[in-house]
């Protein structure tokens, strides 16, 4: 999903769907369950105060750990964080408080009428795996993205493209030359006789320059 | 331009960018390196539509636009001196915003009040009636907390100060729970807040009819009249703001079902948060001062009625003008 932002760039998000959203509130569900039993523990020393101490505690574990982690860590809960999720607005601003409340109190009526049926009902109906909670709050779950890593490939001359490539056609020509070193030679000899046409590159030498186009355009010389 | 020249004129700035990117990710304020943040950011943005535009290898690409994703959240994250939002909200938003909706406030309080005096009434006239709402069990342990005989209400066992602090935790626990579940069920065409307001008025007025009958009266309306004004009031705003999100999915209007329930969403949480200061408020009261014994009623009676002519005129009057919480 691409959103314009007022720089003039495209951002791209990604919806997450059900089942990493399902595992990360699984996380969160179980460090729940830790910290209020942990907290319940050393709560029962003060006797009734601490029982007090410790209904305000669940209170604030049940309603507000989601509210809390969203909005003051990145939009990430650590069940979210551990899957790589966060959570934005429809048009990729951070999560405020007013949009956090409103969708973890929705969660209540997303977990009717028995584990997150309706919830999971909506999630799966929308086109970007929107609960209820997350329509009413126009917000979005999305995967963080992984850090960038340049490819390591097959040392070869450098060869200058005679035609402007599209991005995506970039990424084809360079997955090829990464991926060499999983192709037998006889199936890497067969993909880049393909592109020897359209690239107007002799097709004995194909492989040679399509590594060597593939350097040119990390700017490796 | 080369794309290698280009890499190694700008990567500097890519990397203070980075480092300062890291800092606002990790919550530091450090205003050095925050000063440069949106100028960098702005000139990152401007070299990745540069870099997209010739061409550049994809790699280089993605890393950029990562990095100006990562700044997209960072400059657009809401930064406002929340105590003064706070503040502004309490004196002069929250009763706006009650008196906006005054429509949806209107039937949720006819709904809760209604049902409340009504069955008060039914049950104080035909005192049979109190068992079809409430069972046997619960209703003697009701009438054991008023008995006007015990020393502390609210309450079976005398209670030390340090049970008012337990006390104060669980009503602050049921309580704001009970409100946001009628909040949240509201969701579900408006059927569910409308149950609760009814069920909950229909339950306290039983319960109050009942206690009235029995010669429980004084003990039970000196104890709730004073943290009565938050609590119900609460309710009853908790449920208008349901209601308010069940109307959008039942008449959107010229909108979409969606979109309407997105707008009423985020003009009725700001109900929702005024609705929790209320019952903070209401749970202080009810666990230190409702539960005293030594004010006589009549001192109780006052103060109750003081607190709720306090209510009605913070959300009648607070917030009229327009400039009044500068």
């Amino acid at each position: 999903m691409a959103i314009e932002t007022p720089e003039g760039i495209d951002m791209i998000l990604r919806p997450a769907g059900l089942v990493c959203r399902a595992l990360a509130f699984g996380i969160d569900l179980g460090i729940r369950i830790a910290l209020i039993g942990a907290l319940l523990l050393l709560f029962q020393l003060f006797g009734s105060f601490g029982i007090g101490l410790g209904a305000i505690t669940m209170f604030v574990v049940n309603w507000w750990y989601m509210v809390l982690f969203e909005v003051l860590n990145q939009g990430r809960t650590p069940g979210k964080r551990a899957m790589g999720l966060r959570v934005v607005h429809d048009d990729g601003t951070p999560i405020g408080w007013a949009s956090s409340l409103i969708r973890n109190l929705l969660r209540f009526i997303d977990m009717l009428p028995l584990g997150y049926g309706v919830g999971a009902v909506t999630c799966l109906n929308h086109p970007a795996f929107k609960r209820l909670g997350d329509l009413a709050a126009g917000t979005l779950v999305i995967h963080t993205d992984l850090p960038v890593q340049r490819p390591n490939l097959p040392t070869a001359a450098p060869v200058v493209i005679p035609v402007a490539l599209q991005i995506e056609e970039q990424r084809a020509l360079l997955s090829l030359a990464e991926r060499q070193v999983e192709l037998s030679e006889a199936r890497t000899q067969e993909l880049a006789v393909i592109l020897a046409e359209p690239l107007r590159i002799p097709a004995n030498t194909a492989i040679a320059h399509v590594n060597g186009m593939a350097r040119s355009l990390l700017g490796q010389s | 331009m080369k794309q290698s020249q280009f890499e190694n004129r700008h990567q500097s700035q890519w990397q203070r960018l980075r480092e300062c990117l890291d800092a606002l990710e990790r919550g530091k304020n450090d205003p050095a390196t925050q000063d440069n943040f949106p100028g960098d950011y702005r000139r990152l943005c401007h070299q990745l539509a540069l870099a997209q535009e010739r061409g550049y290898s994809s790699h280089l690409i993605d890393e950029l636009h990562q990095l100006a994703m990562r700044g997209h959240q960072q400059l657009y994250r809401h930064r406002s001196a929340i105590g003064a939002r706070f503040l502004s909200f309490i004196l002069a938003g929250f009763p706006r915003q009650v008196r906006a909706e005054w429509r949806f406030v209107l039937v949720a309080s006819l709904l809760f009040f209604g049902s409340l005096a009504g069955m008060g009434l039914l049950v104080y006239g035909f005192p049979d009636l109190i068992y079809s709402i409430v069972s046997p069990a619960q209703l003697s342990d009701i009438q054991s907390q008023y008995d006007p005989a015990a020393s502390r209400i609210g309450q079976a066992l005398e209670r030390a100060s340090d049970d008012d602090w337990m006390m104060f935790g669980y009503y602050i626990m049921n309580n704001i729970g009970i409100a946001f579940q009628t909040y949240a069920s509201g969701l579900l065409f408006g059927v569910g807040s409308l149950f609760f307001l009814l069920f909950n008025g229909l339950m306290i007025g039983a319960v109050a009819g009942h206690l009235t009958d029995i010669g429980s009266g004084q003990t039970f309306w000196s104890f709730v009249i004073g943290h009565g004004a938050f609590e119900l009031t609460a309710i009853a705003l908790a449920g208008a703001a349901g209601l308010k999100l069940g109307w959008a999915l039942l008449a959107p209007r010229r909108l979409t079902r969606s979109e309407a329930l997105r707008i009423a969403a985020q003009s009725s949480v700001r109900l929702i948060g005024g609705v929790m200061l209320l019952l903070l408020i209401a749970a202080f009261i009810e666990a230190y001062w409702s539960s005293m014994t030594w004010p006589s009623p009549l001192i109780k009676y006052l103060v109750g009625a003081t607190l709720w002519l306090l209510v009605a005129l913070y959300l009648t009057l607070a917030g009229r003008t327009p400039h009044a919480p500068d």
